[in-house]
């Protein structure tokens, strides 16, 4: 009786076999409107302490400047959300439900962090279009990605990006032949087609013209809204010019928040950093 | 993608491609058609040899794919050709039979020769085709997946890699040299008589295996450059030039790199089997280091990344091969290390990477 009842259950026609289910990952999840929460995070490299007890919490489609000398735990900090390194102790979550500390690098890529590294990487040999194209969020695994094939929706989706980044006239030039600046936008370009989040977006206008870092702040605030963004800057004039809110870090601490112009008055940062 | 659209884009492919064709319809009309006394007549020697350096060809294209496309520089190559190439013999072995110089209906001459009384377990199966075909594919293709598995998931990359598949052939020629291994030793596999029914000796075997490698080299061909022309392809050029953000993206880094050389490990031991019938032999020598950086030196002087390249050079140097060592033996070593040193450092992008110099130039 009971066997026929399992035979039964297996032949069922309006449901696929279990073992053929995938376990699904927790989804993104910021119904307290906060996307990335950081908690009393630690490391130390060799006894050098690059973070100590940072707090920091990130704000759904808010678009967050953080400034700091030299060695203030700034890429470490990057390092730790998008999994690079591992922190001594603390938590690190996306939104409610995604812990950052358990998942691995292409883990996180995928819930939606997007890195733009500070020196621009991209892929010299490839073109425009077909950087873009890799970049794209869709099934990364290795057979689909040998027989999938560009769709008209996908076309469109890196035509929009390429509008968004000015760089629809170079679609088919090698990266390689970029200047400095139109690689920055190709990188925020890349990180666009992920879909992500979460845009982290390391010294953007680091070599950058006047005019490209004005273009620059546009398409940076152009963005937030719809992903939040933070953005890790050296260029004073430049955060001044997107930032609403600032944070500035000091020997992996969190030294003061708010208003850029809070910010530049407070004594403290005047004396570790701005006033220098 | 169809077959047209990847040939679109490749006009070297196309001119490759179609003169294959041409030479498949011309050597078996010039070995078998034109009389033996006519100046046009090819012998069943050049057709052979011809065969031969079709499976260095197909080997090299192999080669290619992870060397040019992934940035695998794997000096073991010549290994999955090899175990290929056993794969086979192993079944020519046991077509024999009973005309072997002991007579003996189930055991090959050599364990005989050793004293052996009943076959290795190993050695069962390989007197069905489909068994022995399965095995070209497989003993590759498992070495290939073990070894990538181990490696790319530590991401051992660069030389350290080239060293540890370097090692890897080194150990197979010495494992496969040695008597108890029951692969013949030294000697290895040879005195073939037939292969599916048919004669080797054979003018029309000959023309047979000559149009089965040049079949093979050409199929290969497509679906390798089909891969190269796919997102896969892609996501490979991306990881060969910039690793780490490949890997940010979100790609599986050693998941692609570990099927990409599973394929080229099967690419390689194909032109392994191939080879074999058509040279009458297989023994360790075949895993000796040197066959596989001879091999990628066949690439570099062709031009990596290109796939046809690969093709030319194997062509070209295995032709230059056979006419110094008749001509002049003692010079040859040294040809082919200067040819690598000039390719090296005047054509970064080998022989077919002129063309492209002249076009940019222009």
């Amino acid at each position: 009786m009971k066997s026929g009842q399992a035979l039964r259950e297996l032949t069922r026609r309006d449901q696929v076999f279990e073992f053929l289910i995938k376990p699904r990952p927790p989804e993104l999840d910021v119904r307290h409107n906060i996307i990335l929460y950081l908690e009393a995070l630690n490391k130390s490299f060799d006894g050098f302490k690059a973070i100590s007890n940072l707090n920091l919490y990130i704000e759904t489609g808010e678009l967050r400047c953080i400034i700091g000398p030299n060695g203030a735990g700034k890429s470490t900090m990057m390092d730790i959300i998008t999994g690079k390194t591992r922190p001594d102790s603390g938590q690190a979550w996306f939104g409610q439900r995604l812990d950052l500390l358990s998942m691995d690098e292409p883990q996180i890529a995928e819930a939606g962090i997007g890195r733009k590294f500070q020196k621009p990487t991209v892929f010299e040999k490839l073109s425009v279009f077909q950087n873009l194209e890799l970049a794209m969020a869709q099934d990364k695994r290795v057979w689909p990605l040998l027989l999938t094939r560009l769709s008209a929706e996908q076309r469109d989706l890196i035509d929009e990006v390429m509008y968004l980044i000015g760089l629809q006239a170079l679609a088919t030039d090698p990266a390689g032949k970029l200047s400095h600046g139109q690689k920055q936008w190709l990188e925020i370009g890349m990180l666009l087609m992920q879909k992500p989040a979460l845009l982290l977006v390391d010294e953007p206008v680091a070599g950058m013209t006047h005019q490209e870092m004005e273009r620059t702040a546009e398409l940076l605030t152009s963005l937030a809204g719809k992903h939040s963004v933070v953005v890790v800057e050296h260029d004073m004039d430049f955060v001044r010019s997107i930032a609403r809110k600032v944070t500035v870090l000091h020997q992996g601490n969190v030294l003061a928040e708010g208003s850029m112009a809070d910010v530049q008055n407070d004594p403290r940062v005047v004396e570790v950093y701005l006033g220098e | 993608m169809g077959m047209l659209d990847l040939l679109r884009n490749d006009k070297a492919g196309r001119w490759m491609l179609a003169t294959l064709l041409l030479v498949s319809v011309l050597v078996p009309v010039l070995n078998l058609l034109v009389p033996q006394d006519s100046a046009f007549h090819l012998s069943t020697y050049a057709v052979t040899l011809l065969g031969k350096y079709l499976t260095y060809a197909l080997l090299a294209l192999a080669a290619d794919l992870v060397w040019g496309y992934l940035g695998i520089l794997s000096l073991g190559h010549g290994a999955f050709f090899a175990l290929g190439g056993y794969a086979m013999g192993m079944y020519l072995m046991r077509q024999i039979g009973e005309r072997g110089v002991y007579g003996d209906p189930l055991l090959p001459d050599f364990m005989v020769f050793l004293n052996w009384h009943e076959l290795p377990w190993f050695w069962h199966g390989f007197d069905q085709f489909w068994f022995a075909a399965l095995m070209v594919l497989l003993v590759p293709g498992l070495l290939a997946y073990v070894l990538g598995f181990l490696a790319f998931r530590s991401r051992v990359t660069g030389v350290y890699l080239s060293i540890i598949t370097q090692a890897t052939t080194y150990a197979l020629m010495l494992a496969f040299f040695r008597n108890e291994m029951g692969f013949g030793g030294n000697n290895g596999l040879t005195d073939f008589k037939d292969l599916l029914g048919f004669d080797l000796r054979t003018d029309h075997t000959r023309i047979g295996l000559f149009l089965a490698s040049s079949a093979a080299l050409g199929l290969a061909y497509l679906l390798t450059r089909y891969i190269v022309c796919s997102r896969l392809g892609l996501a490979s050029v991306a990881i060969r030039d910039a690793e780490s953000r490949s890997r940010f993206i979100g790609y599986r880094v050693e998941n692609i790199k570990l099927w990409v050389f599973v394929y080229s490990a099967v690419l390689a031991g194909i032109a392994g089997a191939l080879y074999v019938p058509q040279v009458g032999i297989i023994n360790p020598g075949e895993f000796s280091p040197l066959n596989s950086i001879e091999l990628v030196i066949w690439v570099a002087i062709g031009g990596r990344g290109t796939l046809y390249g690969a093709v030319v050079g194997a062509l070209l140097v295995n032709y230059a091969k056979t006419y110094f060592t008749a001509a002049l033996p003692e010079v040859w070593l040294f040809a082919l290390g200067g040819l690598f040193v000039l390719v090296t450092l005047y054509l970064p992008k080998g022989i077919v990477g002129l063309r492209r110099m002249r076009e940019e130039r222009a």
